[in-house]
Protein backbone atom coordinates (compact mmCIF):
# COMPACT_ATOMS: atom_id res chain seq x y z
CA UNK A 1 0.00 0.00 0.00
CA UNK A 2 1.24 3.52 -1.11
CA UNK A 3 1.34 6.63 1.23
CA UNK A 4 -1.02 7.91 -1.20
CA UNK A 5 -3.28 4.87 -1.10
CA UNK A 6 -2.55 4.70 3.22
CA UNK A 7 -3.93 9.10 3.02
CA UNK A 8 -6.84 8.27 0.63
CA UNK A 9 -8.08 5.58 3.21
CA UNK A 10 -7.59 7.68 6.30
CA UNK A 11 -9.46 10.41 4.91
CA UNK A 12 -12.31 8.11 3.24
CA UNK A 13 -12.59 6.89 7.15
CA UNK A 14 -13.04 10.03 8.23
CA UNK A 15 -15.41 11.45 6.24
CA UNK A 16 -17.57 8.25 6.84
CA UNK A 17 -17.27 9.10 10.82
CA UNK A 18 -17.79 12.13 10.14
CA UNK A 19 -21.30 11.84 8.33
CA UNK A 20 -22.10 8.80 10.65
CA UNK A 21 -22.13 11.76 13.23
CA UNK A 22 -25.20 13.80 11.61
CA UNK A 23 -27.90 12.16 13.81
CA UNK A 24 -26.66 13.79 16.76
CA UNK A 25 -26.96 17.46 15.13
CA UNK A 26 -30.54 16.56 13.76
CA UNK A 27 -32.87 13.92 13.45
CA UNK A 28 -35.61 15.53 11.84
CA UNK A 29 -35.57 16.91 8.17
CA UNK A 30 -32.02 17.01 7.64
CA UNK A 31 -31.69 12.98 8.67
CA UNK A 32 -34.25 12.44 6.26
CA UNK A 33 -32.98 13.74 3.51
CA UNK A 34 -29.40 12.10 4.28
CA UNK A 35 -31.28 8.94 4.92
CA UNK A 36 -32.16 8.97 0.95
CA UNK A 37 -28.52 10.57 -0.10
CA UNK A 38 -27.21 7.44 1.89
CA UNK A 39 -29.75 5.08 0.26
CA UNK A 40 -29.37 6.50 -2.97
CA UNK A 41 -25.43 6.66 -2.66
CA UNK A 42 -25.07 3.14 -1.82
CA UNK A 43 -26.94 2.24 -4.88
CA UNK A 44 -25.18 4.51 -7.16
CA UNK A 45 -21.87 3.42 -5.85
CA UNK A 46 -22.39 -0.05 -6.24
CA UNK A 47 -24.51 0.00 -9.51
CA UNK A 48 -21.20 1.75 -11.14
CA UNK A 49 -18.59 -0.82 -9.74
CA UNK A 50 -20.41 -2.99 -12.79
CA UNK A 51 -21.78 -0.38 -15.23
CA UNK A 52 -18.28 1.97 -15.04
CA UNK A 53 -15.95 -0.05 -16.28
CA UNK A 54 -17.91 -2.28 -18.47
CA UNK A 55 -19.81 0.26 -20.28
CA UNK A 56 -23.19 -1.75 -19.46
CA UNK A 57 -26.52 0.38 -18.46
CA UNK A 58 -27.95 -1.55 -15.74
CA UNK A 59 -31.19 -0.41 -15.41
CA UNK A 60 -32.39 -2.97 -13.41
CA UNK A 61 -32.29 -1.57 -9.85
CA UNK A 62 -35.04 -1.22 -9.33
CA UNK A 63 -35.88 -5.02 -9.48
CA UNK A 64 -33.68 -6.04 -6.92
CA UNK A 65 -34.24 -3.01 -4.15
CA UNK A 66 -38.02 -4.23 -4.61
CA UNK A 67 -36.66 -7.93 -4.07
CA UNK A 68 -35.13 -6.41 -0.95
CA UNK A 69 -38.33 -4.62 0.24
CA UNK A 70 -40.42 -7.77 0.23
CA UNK A 71 -37.78 -10.56 2.15
CA UNK A 72 -37.65 -7.88 4.78
CA UNK A 73 -42.04 -7.60 4.27
CA UNK A 74 -42.07 -11.20 4.52
CA UNK A 75 -39.87 -12.58 6.74
CA UNK A 76 -39.29 -9.57 9.98
CA UNK A 77 -41.82 -11.24 12.35
CA UNK A 78 -40.42 -14.52 11.97
CA UNK A 79 -36.77 -13.83 11.54
CA UNK A 80 -34.14 -11.97 13.14
CA UNK A 81 -33.57 -8.35 11.48
CA UNK A 82 -29.98 -8.61 10.87
CA UNK A 83 -30.55 -11.78 8.77
CA UNK A 84 -32.76 -10.17 6.34
CA UNK A 85 -30.38 -7.95 4.29
CA UNK A 86 -27.82 -10.64 4.00
CA UNK A 87 -31.10 -13.12 2.69
CA UNK A 88 -31.68 -10.19 0.31
CA UNK A 89 -28.47 -10.00 -0.82
CA UNK A 90 -28.07 -13.71 -1.62
CA UNK A 91 -31.45 -13.58 -3.68
CA UNK A 92 -30.42 -10.54 -5.47
CA UNK A 93 -26.99 -12.08 -6.44
CA UNK A 94 -29.18 -15.14 -7.39
CA UNK A 95 -31.09 -12.90 -9.71
CA UNK A 96 -28.14 -10.89 -11.14
CA UNK A 97 -26.41 -14.50 -12.06
CA UNK A 98 -29.97 -15.79 -13.88
CA UNK A 99 -30.26 -12.42 -15.52
CA UNK A 100 -26.37 -12.03 -16.07
CA UNK A 101 -25.96 -15.75 -17.64
CA UNK A 102 -28.98 -15.33 -20.15
CA UNK A 103 -27.61 -11.56 -21.49
CA UNK A 104 -24.42 -10.67 -20.78
CA UNK A 105 -23.18 -13.16 -23.33
CA UNK A 106 -24.64 -11.24 -26.14
CA UNK A 107 -23.99 -7.04 -26.88
CA UNK A 108 -24.55 -4.34 -24.40
CA UNK A 109 -28.49 -3.40 -26.10
CA UNK A 110 -29.85 -6.74 -25.02
CA UNK A 111 -28.95 -6.36 -21.48
CA UNK A 112 -30.02 -2.93 -21.62
CA UNK A 113 -33.75 -3.65 -22.96
CA UNK A 114 -33.20 -6.90 -20.82
CA UNK A 115 -32.88 -4.88 -17.15
CA UNK A 116 -35.38 -1.93 -18.41
CA UNK A 117 -38.17 -4.19 -17.87
CA UNK A 118 -37.19 -6.28 -15.48
CA UNK A 119 -38.71 -4.76 -12.67
CA UNK A 120 -42.11 -4.64 -14.54
CA UNK A 121 -41.74 -8.18 -14.93
CA UNK A 122 -41.00 -9.26 -11.44
CA UNK A 123 -43.63 -6.54 -10.22
CA UNK A 124 -46.46 -8.42 -12.58
CA UNK A 125 -45.67 -11.68 -11.32
CA UNK A 126 -45.42 -10.83 -7.91
CA UNK A 127 -48.56 -8.82 -8.33
CA UNK A 128 -49.99 -11.94 -9.77
CA UNK A 129 -48.86 -13.91 -7.00
CA UNK A 130 -50.37 -11.87 -4.66
CA UNK A 131 -54.02 -11.98 -6.62
CA UNK A 132 -53.75 -15.79 -6.52
CA UNK A 133 -53.04 -15.91 -2.79
CA UNK A 134 -55.23 -13.42 -1.68
CA UNK A 135 -52.45 -10.96 -0.53
CA UNK A 136 -51.99 -7.35 -0.50
CA UNK A 137 -49.88 -5.18 0.48
CA UNK A 138 -48.07 -5.86 3.42
CA UNK A 139 -47.51 -3.59 6.92
CA UNK A 140 -43.94 -3.44 8.41
CA UNK A 141 -43.92 -2.28 11.66
CA UNK A 142 -40.70 -2.35 13.47
CA UNK A 143 -39.13 -0.19 16.35
CA UNK A 144 -36.38 0.63 13.61
CA UNK A 145 -35.50 4.26 13.53
CA UNK A 146 -34.38 6.51 10.69
CA UNK A 147 -31.46 6.74 12.86
CA UNK A 148 -30.40 3.28 12.56
CA UNK A 149 -31.35 2.85 8.85
CA UNK A 150 -29.62 5.55 8.89
CA UNK A 151 -26.51 4.15 10.05
CA UNK A 152 -26.87 1.21 8.97
CA UNK A 153 -26.78 2.53 5.64
CA UNK A 154 -23.74 4.27 6.67
CA UNK A 155 -21.73 0.62 7.66
CA UNK A 156 -23.18 -0.83 3.90
CA UNK A 157 -21.55 2.07 2.45
CA UNK A 158 -18.53 1.51 3.56
CA UNK A 159 -18.41 -1.97 2.96
CA UNK A 160 -19.13 -1.23 -0.66
CA UNK A 161 -16.27 1.79 -0.73
CA UNK A 162 -14.08 -1.53 0.43
CA UNK A 163 -15.11 -3.89 -2.02
CA UNK A 164 -15.00 -1.77 -4.58
CA UNK A 165 -11.27 -0.39 -3.78
CA UNK A 166 -10.55 -4.24 -3.57
CA UNK A 167 -12.00 -4.69 -6.74
CA UNK A 168 -9.63 -2.19 -8.54
CA UNK A 169 -6.32 -3.71 -7.35
CA UNK A 170 -7.80 -7.25 -8.27
CA UNK A 171 -7.02 -9.38 -11.42
CA UNK A 172 -11.07 -9.07 -11.64
CA UNK A 173 -11.34 -5.29 -11.43
CA UNK A 174 -8.14 -5.28 -14.10
CA UNK A 175 -9.85 -7.50 -16.50
CA UNK A 176 -13.10 -5.35 -16.08
CA UNK A 177 -11.33 -2.60 -17.52
CA UNK A 178 -10.42 -4.02 -20.46
CA UNK A 179 -13.68 -5.31 -21.07
CA UNK A 180 -15.06 -2.02 -21.17
CA UNK A 181 -11.96 -0.90 -23.33
CA UNK A 182 -12.16 -3.33 -26.34
CA UNK A 183 -14.63 -6.92 -25.40
CA UNK A 184 -12.66 -8.16 -28.38
CA UNK A 185 -8.64 -7.99 -27.09
CA UNK A 186 -10.26 -9.03 -23.49
CA UNK A 187 -11.25 -12.27 -25.08
CA UNK A 188 -8.15 -12.93 -27.07
CA UNK A 189 -6.05 -12.46 -23.92
CA UNK A 190 -7.44 -15.47 -22.21
CA UNK A 191 -10.58 -13.36 -19.70
CA UNK A 192 -13.39 -15.28 -19.32
CA UNK A 193 -15.34 -11.97 -20.47
CA UNK A 194 -18.75 -13.37 -19.67
CA UNK A 195 -17.84 -14.57 -15.72
CA UNK A 196 -16.32 -11.30 -14.97
CA UNK A 197 -19.26 -9.40 -15.85
CA UNK A 198 -21.62 -11.72 -13.87
CA UNK A 199 -19.22 -11.78 -10.88
CA UNK A 200 -19.99 -8.14 -10.50
CA UNK A 201 -23.19 -7.82 -12.04
CA UNK A 202 -24.24 -10.28 -9.08
CA UNK A 203 -22.39 -7.96 -6.62
CA UNK A 204 -24.23 -4.58 -7.64
CA UNK A 205 -27.69 -6.48 -7.25
CA UNK A 206 -27.07 -7.90 -4.03
CA UNK A 207 -25.92 -4.48 -2.24
CA UNK A 208 -29.32 -2.87 -4.21
CA UNK A 209 -31.40 -5.74 -2.90
CA UNK A 210 -29.51 -5.31 1.10
CA UNK A 211 -30.39 -1.86 0.52
CA UNK A 212 -33.87 -2.59 0.07
CA UNK A 213 -34.20 -4.89 2.52
CA UNK A 214 -32.64 -2.00 5.00
CA UNK A 215 -35.09 0.51 3.80
CA UNK A 216 -38.19 -1.33 3.74
CA UNK A 217 -39.11 -0.28 7.64
CA UNK A 218 -39.13 3.48 5.97
CA UNK A 219 -41.57 2.70 3.56
CA UNK A 220 -43.86 1.15 6.40
CA UNK A 221 -46.40 -0.05 3.96
CA UNK A 222 -45.06 -2.08 0.83
CA UNK A 223 -47.05 -3.10 -2.52
CA UNK A 224 -45.64 -4.05 -5.35
CA UNK A 225 -46.39 -0.99 -7.69
CA UNK A 226 -43.94 1.15 -4.98
CA UNK A 227 -41.88 -1.23 -4.26
CA UNK A 228 -40.72 -1.96 -7.85
CA UNK A 229 -40.82 1.78 -9.41
CA UNK A 230 -39.15 1.38 -12.24
CA UNK A 231 -37.89 5.21 -11.85
CA UNK A 232 -35.28 4.34 -9.24
CA UNK A 233 -33.17 2.83 -11.81
CA UNK A 234 -33.28 5.84 -13.86
CA UNK A 235 -32.69 7.74 -10.67
CA UNK A 236 -29.58 5.75 -9.85
CA UNK A 237 -27.69 5.74 -13.43
CA UNK A 238 -28.21 9.51 -13.89
CA UNK A 239 -26.32 10.52 -10.49
CA UNK A 240 -24.08 7.98 -10.90
CA UNK A 241 -23.22 9.07 -14.10
CA UNK A 242 -23.67 12.70 -13.47
CA UNK A 243 -21.11 12.20 -10.86
CA UNK A 244 -18.77 10.05 -12.87
CA UNK A 245 -17.93 6.52 -12.85
CA UNK A 246 -14.43 6.65 -13.11
CA UNK A 247 -13.65 6.69 -9.56
CA UNK A 248 -15.27 5.47 -6.34
CA UNK A 249 -16.20 8.85 -5.17
CA UNK A 250 -18.00 9.79 -8.55
CA UNK A 251 -21.30 8.72 -7.73
CA UNK A 252 -21.16 10.35 -4.30
CA UNK A 253 -20.46 13.71 -6.05
CA UNK A 254 -23.58 13.25 -8.47
CA UNK A 255 -26.30 12.23 -6.07
CA UNK A 256 -26.08 14.74 -3.59
CA UNK A 257 -26.34 17.60 -5.56
CA UNK A 258 -29.25 15.89 -7.87
CA UNK A 259 -30.83 14.60 -4.88
CA UNK A 260 -31.09 18.69 -3.43
CA UNK A 261 -32.21 19.60 -6.74
CA UNK A 262 -34.41 16.78 -7.01
CA UNK A 263 -36.23 17.30 -3.73
CA UNK A 264 -36.07 21.26 -4.57
CA UNK A 265 -38.46 20.17 -7.94
CA UNK A 266 -40.45 18.13 -6.20
CA UNK A 267 -41.49 20.49 -3.79
CA UNK A 268 -42.18 23.25 -5.65
CA UNK A 269 -43.54 21.88 -9.51
CA UNK A 270 -44.07 17.73 -8.71
CA UNK A 271 -45.14 17.69 -12.33
CA UNK A 272 -41.46 18.76 -13.76
CA UNK A 273 -39.32 15.44 -12.06
CA UNK A 274 -39.27 13.59 -14.76
CA UNK A 275 -38.09 16.78 -17.02
CA UNK A 276 -35.19 17.05 -15.30
CA UNK A 277 -34.20 13.59 -15.67
CA UNK A 278 -34.66 14.00 -19.36
CA UNK A 279 -32.41 17.12 -19.57
CA UNK A 280 -29.78 15.93 -17.25
CA UNK A 281 -29.53 12.58 -19.29
CA UNK A 282 -29.21 14.91 -22.24
CA UNK A 283 -26.61 16.91 -19.92
CA UNK A 284 -24.11 14.04 -19.59
CA UNK A 285 -24.17 13.24 -23.16
CA UNK A 286 -23.91 16.47 -24.72
CA UNK A 287 -21.75 18.77 -22.19
CA UNK A 288 -20.31 16.84 -19.41
CA UNK A 289 -19.58 13.15 -20.59
CA UNK A 290 -17.85 11.17 -17.61
CA UNK A 291 -20.05 13.27 -15.31
CA UNK A 292 -18.35 15.45 -12.32
CA UNK A 293 -15.21 13.14 -12.70
CA UNK A 294 -14.40 13.99 -16.06
CA UNK A 295 -14.48 17.67 -15.61
CA UNK A 296 -12.70 17.18 -12.61
CA UNK A 297 -9.45 15.40 -14.42
CA UNK A 298 -9.93 17.67 -17.14
CA UNK A 299 -9.18 20.73 -14.95
CA UNK A 300 -6.60 18.95 -13.29
CA UNK A 301 -4.60 18.45 -16.36
CA UNK A 302 -4.75 22.25 -17.52
CA UNK A 303 -3.98 23.10 -14.37
CA UNK A 304 -3.08 20.50 -11.85
CA UNK A 305 0.92 20.68 -11.60
CA UNK A 306 1.54 17.59 -12.88
CA UNK A 307 1.06 15.21 -10.17
CA UNK A 308 -0.64 11.82 -10.94
CA UNK B 1 -60.13 -18.69 -33.28
CA UNK B 2 -61.05 -15.58 -31.11
CA UNK B 3 -57.92 -15.46 -29.55
CA UNK B 4 -55.64 -15.72 -32.49
CA UNK B 5 -58.14 -13.03 -34.16
CA UNK B 6 -57.28 -10.19 -31.80
CA UNK B 7 -53.90 -11.63 -31.28
CA UNK B 8 -53.30 -10.99 -35.27
CA UNK B 9 -55.34 -7.94 -35.29
CA UNK B 10 -53.33 -6.20 -32.38
CA UNK B 11 -49.85 -7.86 -33.81
CA UNK B 12 -50.69 -6.12 -36.93
CA UNK B 13 -50.25 -2.40 -35.10
CA UNK B 14 -47.67 -4.00 -33.32
CA UNK B 15 -45.71 -4.96 -36.36
CA UNK B 16 -46.08 -1.01 -37.60
CA UNK B 17 -44.23 -0.33 -34.57
CA UNK B 18 -41.70 -2.09 -34.28
CA UNK B 19 -41.16 -1.56 -38.04
CA UNK B 20 -40.52 2.08 -36.96
CA UNK B 21 -38.07 1.33 -34.72
CA UNK B 22 -36.59 -0.77 -36.90
CA UNK B 23 -35.29 1.73 -39.16
CA UNK B 24 -34.33 3.54 -36.88
CA UNK B 25 -32.27 1.20 -35.31
CA UNK B 26 -31.43 -0.60 -38.24
CA UNK B 27 -30.35 1.49 -40.73
CA UNK B 28 -29.39 4.86 -38.53
CA UNK B 29 -28.19 2.92 -36.46
CA UNK B 30 -29.83 4.65 -33.53
CA UNK B 31 -31.70 2.35 -30.58
CA UNK B 32 -34.32 4.88 -30.18
CA UNK B 33 -35.95 4.48 -26.66
CA UNK B 34 -37.76 7.48 -26.97
CA UNK B 35 -39.52 5.61 -29.55
CA UNK B 36 -42.50 4.81 -28.02
CA UNK B 37 -43.09 8.72 -27.07
CA UNK B 38 -43.39 9.30 -30.44
CA UNK B 39 -46.10 7.01 -30.71
CA UNK B 40 -48.24 8.56 -27.42
CA UNK B 41 -47.50 12.20 -29.41
CA UNK B 42 -49.24 10.44 -32.59
CA UNK B 43 -52.18 9.06 -30.06
CA UNK B 44 -52.73 12.40 -28.83
CA UNK B 45 -52.58 13.75 -31.99
CA UNK B 46 -55.48 11.73 -33.55
CA UNK B 47 -57.27 12.38 -30.00
CA UNK B 48 -56.93 15.94 -30.36
CA UNK B 49 -58.20 16.35 -33.85
CA UNK B 50 -61.20 13.65 -33.02
CA UNK B 51 -62.27 15.61 -30.15
CA UNK B 52 -62.20 18.98 -31.25
CA UNK B 53 -63.34 18.78 -34.96
CA UNK B 54 -64.79 15.60 -35.31
CA UNK B 55 -61.96 14.60 -37.89
CA UNK B 56 -61.44 10.30 -38.08
CA UNK B 57 -57.99 9.56 -37.28
CA UNK B 58 -57.68 7.82 -40.44
CA UNK B 59 -57.54 11.46 -42.04
CA UNK B 60 -55.69 12.60 -39.17
CA UNK B 61 -52.99 9.99 -40.78
CA UNK B 62 -52.40 12.33 -43.37
CA UNK B 63 -50.61 15.42 -41.22
CA UNK B 64 -49.51 13.24 -38.41
CA UNK B 65 -47.21 11.13 -40.73
CA UNK B 66 -45.63 14.04 -42.61
CA UNK B 67 -44.84 16.16 -39.36
CA UNK B 68 -43.71 13.30 -37.31
CA UNK B 69 -41.29 12.80 -40.51
CA UNK B 70 -40.11 16.23 -39.47
CA UNK B 71 -39.96 16.34 -36.55
CA UNK B 72 -37.53 12.84 -36.50
CA UNK B 73 -35.77 14.21 -39.11
CA UNK B 74 -34.75 17.97 -37.20
CA UNK B 75 -33.74 15.38 -34.15
CA UNK B 76 -31.68 12.91 -36.00
CA UNK B 77 -30.10 15.60 -37.89
CA UNK B 78 -29.08 18.26 -34.58
CA UNK B 79 -29.23 15.78 -31.72
CA UNK B 80 -28.00 12.63 -32.92
CA UNK B 81 -26.01 13.17 -35.77
CA UNK B 82 -23.08 15.22 -33.51
CA UNK B 83 -23.18 11.75 -31.31
CA UNK B 84 -22.75 9.35 -34.68
CA UNK B 85 -19.36 11.57 -35.76
CA UNK B 86 -18.27 11.43 -32.57
CA UNK B 87 -18.14 7.96 -31.26
CA UNK B 88 -15.36 5.92 -31.84
CA UNK B 89 -16.76 2.41 -32.05
CA UNK B 90 -20.30 1.23 -32.59
CA UNK B 91 -20.76 0.22 -28.64
CA UNK B 92 -19.96 4.11 -28.02
CA UNK B 93 -22.77 5.39 -29.93
CA UNK B 94 -25.12 2.43 -29.04
CA UNK B 95 -24.42 3.75 -24.85
CA UNK B 96 -24.56 7.44 -26.25
CA UNK B 97 -27.59 6.65 -28.28
CA UNK B 98 -29.45 5.44 -25.41
CA UNK B 99 -28.64 7.44 -22.49
CA UNK B 100 -30.05 10.58 -25.40
CA UNK B 101 -33.12 9.07 -26.03
CA UNK B 102 -33.65 8.35 -23.10
CA UNK B 103 -32.79 11.91 -21.96
CA UNK B 104 -35.37 12.59 -24.97
CA UNK B 105 -38.10 10.19 -24.06
CA UNK B 106 -38.54 11.73 -20.27
CA UNK B 107 -38.34 15.30 -21.04
CA UNK B 108 -41.15 14.06 -23.51
CA UNK B 109 -43.30 13.25 -20.91
CA UNK B 110 -42.39 15.49 -18.70
CA UNK B 111 -43.51 18.13 -21.85
CA UNK B 112 -46.61 15.58 -22.26
CA UNK B 113 -47.48 15.70 -18.18
CA UNK B 114 -47.23 19.36 -18.54
CA UNK B 115 -49.25 20.48 -21.25
CA UNK B 116 -51.74 17.68 -21.01
CA UNK B 117 -51.97 16.98 -17.43
CA UNK B 118 -51.46 13.27 -16.13
CA UNK B 119 -54.63 11.73 -17.33
CA UNK B 120 -55.96 9.26 -19.83
CA UNK B 121 -56.89 9.82 -22.89
CA UNK B 122 -59.35 7.64 -25.08
CA UNK B 123 -62.21 8.90 -27.37
CA UNK B 124 -65.02 6.26 -29.18
CA UNK B 125 -64.29 6.33 -33.07
CA UNK B 126 -66.32 3.17 -35.04
CA UNK B 127 -66.59 1.70 -31.69
CA UNK B 128 -69.62 -0.96 -33.38
CA UNK B 129 -69.09 -4.48 -33.73
CA UNK B 130 -67.96 -6.84 -36.73
CA UNK B 131 -68.72 -10.06 -36.68
CA UNK B 132 -65.57 -12.70 -38.10
CA UNK B 133 -65.92 -16.29 -37.70
CA UNK B 134 -69.03 -16.03 -35.78
CA UNK B 135 -67.26 -14.02 -32.90
CA UNK B 136 -67.40 -9.93 -32.77
CA UNK B 137 -65.00 -7.86 -33.11
CA UNK B 138 -64.89 -3.88 -32.49
CA UNK B 139 -64.20 -2.26 -35.64
CA UNK B 140 -62.10 0.39 -34.70
CA UNK B 141 -59.77 -2.98 -34.36
CA UNK B 142 -60.36 -4.21 -37.67
CA UNK B 143 -59.50 -0.56 -39.26
CA UNK B 144 -56.77 -0.28 -37.93
CA UNK B 145 -55.00 -3.49 -39.05
CA UNK B 146 -56.63 -3.13 -41.82
CA UNK B 147 -54.53 0.69 -42.64
CA UNK B 148 -52.12 -0.91 -41.09
CA UNK B 149 -50.79 -3.66 -43.04
CA UNK B 150 -51.66 -1.36 -45.84
CA UNK B 151 -48.79 0.93 -44.73
CA UNK B 152 -46.59 -2.11 -43.76
CA UNK B 153 -46.91 -3.36 -47.49
CA UNK B 154 -46.19 0.12 -49.00
CA UNK B 155 -43.27 0.37 -47.10
CA UNK B 156 -41.92 -3.16 -47.34
CA UNK B 157 -42.45 -2.74 -51.31
CA UNK B 158 -40.80 0.85 -51.04
CA UNK B 159 -37.78 -1.11 -49.38
CA UNK B 160 -37.95 -4.07 -51.64
CA UNK B 161 -38.42 -2.32 -55.15
CA UNK B 162 -37.02 1.34 -55.55
CA UNK B 163 -33.44 2.73 -55.71
CA UNK B 164 -34.22 4.42 -52.68
CA UNK B 165 -35.10 1.41 -50.87
CA UNK B 166 -32.46 -0.50 -52.08
CA UNK B 167 -30.09 2.31 -50.61
CA UNK B 168 -31.01 2.23 -47.20
CA UNK B 169 -31.29 -1.36 -47.38
CA UNK B 170 -27.44 -0.86 -48.31
CA UNK B 171 -26.88 1.31 -45.25
CA UNK B 172 -28.95 -0.97 -42.98
CA UNK B 173 -25.90 -4.31 -44.50
CA UNK B 174 -23.13 -2.12 -44.10
CA UNK B 175 -22.56 1.25 -43.66
CA UNK B 176 -19.00 1.62 -44.38
CA UNK B 177 -19.23 -0.38 -47.54
CA UNK B 178 -22.16 1.91 -48.87
CA UNK B 179 -20.09 4.85 -48.65
CA UNK B 180 -17.78 3.44 -50.80
CA UNK B 181 -20.46 2.61 -53.51
CA UNK B 182 -21.64 6.71 -53.42
CA UNK B 183 -24.54 6.57 -51.09
CA UNK B 184 -24.56 9.57 -48.65
CA UNK B 185 -24.75 7.24 -45.97
CA UNK B 186 -25.99 10.53 -43.53
CA UNK B 187 -28.42 11.23 -46.01
CA UNK B 188 -30.24 7.75 -45.68
CA UNK B 189 -29.68 7.89 -42.39
CA UNK B 190 -31.72 10.66 -41.72
CA UNK B 191 -33.87 9.73 -44.14
CA UNK B 192 -34.49 6.26 -42.48
CA UNK B 193 -34.77 7.91 -38.60
CA UNK B 194 -37.42 10.90 -40.25
CA UNK B 195 -39.23 7.72 -41.93
CA UNK B 196 -38.97 5.24 -38.79
CA UNK B 197 -40.90 8.20 -36.39
CA UNK B 198 -43.32 8.53 -38.90
CA UNK B 199 -44.41 5.36 -39.43
CA UNK B 200 -44.50 4.91 -35.37
CA UNK B 201 -46.59 7.97 -35.35
CA UNK B 202 -49.21 6.32 -37.08
CA UNK B 203 -48.99 3.46 -35.70
CA UNK B 204 -49.73 5.63 -32.42
CA UNK B 205 -52.61 7.40 -34.17
CA UNK B 206 -54.01 4.11 -35.05
CA UNK B 207 -53.42 2.55 -31.67
CA UNK B 208 -55.18 5.26 -29.94
CA UNK B 209 -58.38 4.30 -31.86
CA UNK B 210 -58.99 1.17 -29.03
CA UNK B 211 -56.20 1.66 -26.51
CA UNK B 212 -56.53 4.45 -23.82
CA UNK B 213 -52.94 6.09 -23.74
CA UNK B 214 -51.98 8.29 -21.25
CA UNK B 215 -48.61 10.39 -20.98
CA UNK B 216 -46.23 8.05 -19.49
CA UNK B 217 -47.51 5.03 -21.30
CA UNK B 218 -44.64 5.34 -23.95
CA UNK B 219 -42.01 2.91 -22.49
CA UNK B 220 -44.63 -0.08 -22.54
CA UNK B 221 -44.53 0.53 -26.26
CA UNK B 222 -40.62 0.86 -26.49
CA UNK B 223 -39.82 -2.29 -24.63
CA UNK B 224 -42.81 -4.26 -27.03
CA UNK B 225 -41.30 -3.03 -30.36
CA UNK B 226 -37.58 -3.75 -28.69
CA UNK B 227 -38.50 -6.96 -27.81
CA UNK B 228 -40.17 -7.54 -31.47
CA UNK B 229 -37.06 -6.37 -33.62
CA UNK B 230 -35.02 -8.48 -31.58
CA UNK B 231 -36.75 -11.40 -31.61
CA UNK B 232 -37.60 -10.78 -36.10
CA UNK B 233 -33.83 -9.90 -36.54
CA UNK B 234 -32.73 -6.42 -36.60
CA UNK B 235 -33.06 -5.08 -40.06
CA UNK B 236 -35.15 -7.52 -41.28
CA UNK B 237 -38.87 -6.47 -42.28
CA UNK B 238 -40.23 -9.88 -42.72
CA UNK B 239 -38.92 -11.15 -39.31
CA UNK B 240 -40.42 -7.94 -37.69
CA UNK B 241 -43.63 -8.86 -39.01
CA UNK B 242 -43.62 -12.34 -38.16
CA UNK B 243 -42.60 -11.58 -34.36
CA UNK B 244 -44.96 -8.83 -34.20
CA UNK B 245 -47.73 -11.24 -34.47
CA UNK B 246 -46.36 -13.96 -32.29
CA UNK B 247 -46.13 -11.69 -29.55
CA UNK B 248 -49.87 -10.04 -30.59
CA UNK B 249 -51.34 -13.72 -30.28
CA UNK B 250 -48.94 -14.80 -27.23
CA UNK B 251 -50.20 -11.54 -25.35
CA UNK B 252 -53.88 -11.81 -26.26
CA UNK B 253 -53.55 -15.42 -25.09
CA UNK B 254 -51.94 -14.93 -21.70
CA UNK B 255 -54.36 -12.19 -20.83
CA UNK B 256 -57.28 -14.05 -21.80
CA UNK B 257 -56.89 -17.57 -20.70
CA UNK B 258 -54.14 -16.51 -17.31
CA UNK B 259 -54.30 -12.74 -15.91
CA UNK B 260 -54.51 -9.91 -18.37
CA UNK B 261 -51.66 -8.20 -15.67
CA UNK B 262 -49.47 -10.82 -16.78
CA UNK B 263 -48.78 -9.67 -20.53
CA UNK B 264 -45.61 -8.34 -20.33
CA UNK B 265 -44.83 -11.32 -18.48
CA UNK B 266 -45.48 -12.96 -21.57
CA UNK B 267 -43.67 -10.61 -24.06
CA UNK B 268 -40.60 -11.06 -21.60
CA UNK B 269 -40.73 -15.08 -22.26
CA UNK B 270 -40.60 -14.67 -25.60
CA UNK B 271 -37.70 -12.81 -25.05
CA UNK B 272 -36.18 -14.96 -23.02
CA UNK B 273 -36.34 -18.05 -25.15
CA UNK B 274 -35.26 -15.85 -28.21
CA UNK B 275 -32.12 -14.81 -26.37
CA UNK B 276 -31.51 -17.98 -25.26
CA UNK B 277 -32.14 -19.94 -28.57
CA UNK B 278 -31.98 -17.43 -31.67
CA UNK B 279 -29.83 -14.27 -30.42
CA UNK B 280 -29.80 -13.69 -33.92
CA UNK B 281 -33.32 -13.42 -34.68
CA UNK B 282 -35.95 -15.79 -36.08
CA UNK B 283 -34.85 -15.34 -39.38
CA UNK B 284 -31.28 -14.32 -38.94
CA UNK B 285 -28.18 -16.11 -39.77
CA UNK B 286 -25.72 -17.21 -37.18
CA UNK B 287 -22.71 -14.65 -36.84
CA UNK B 288 -19.46 -15.82 -38.03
Amino acid sequence: MSARETRNLILSALALGLAALLPFYDTGYLLSIATTMAMLTVLATSWALFSGPTHYISLATAAFFGLGTFVTGLGFQSLPFWSLPLIAAVLGAGLAALVGMVTLRLSGVYFVIFTLGLAELVRQIVTWVQNRTGQRGMYVLTSITERDIYWQLIALGALVYLVGWLIGRSRLGFALRIIGNDETVARHSGIDTALAKVILFMISGAVAAAVGALLAPRYIYIEPSTAFAPLLSFQVVIMALLGGTGRLWGPVAGVIPFTLLWEFIARHAPNQTLLLLGLTFLLIVYVLPGGFVGLYERLQRRFGGGRH
Amino acid sequence: MFILITGLLLGGTYALIAMGLNLQYGVARIMNLANGEMLVIGGFAAFWVFTAGQVSPVVALLVVAPVAFAVNWLIYRFMLRPLVKRAKSRGALEVDSILATFGLSFALVGIMTWAFGGGYFNYAYLAQRVDIFGSSYAQNRVVAFAIASLIAAGLWLWLSYTRAGLRMRAVAVSPESARLVGIDVPAVSALAFGLGGAVTASGGALISMFFTLDASVGVLFTMKALIIVIMGGVGDIRGTIVAALILGICETAVARLIDPGLTLAAAYLLFLSVLLFRPQGLFGNKPT
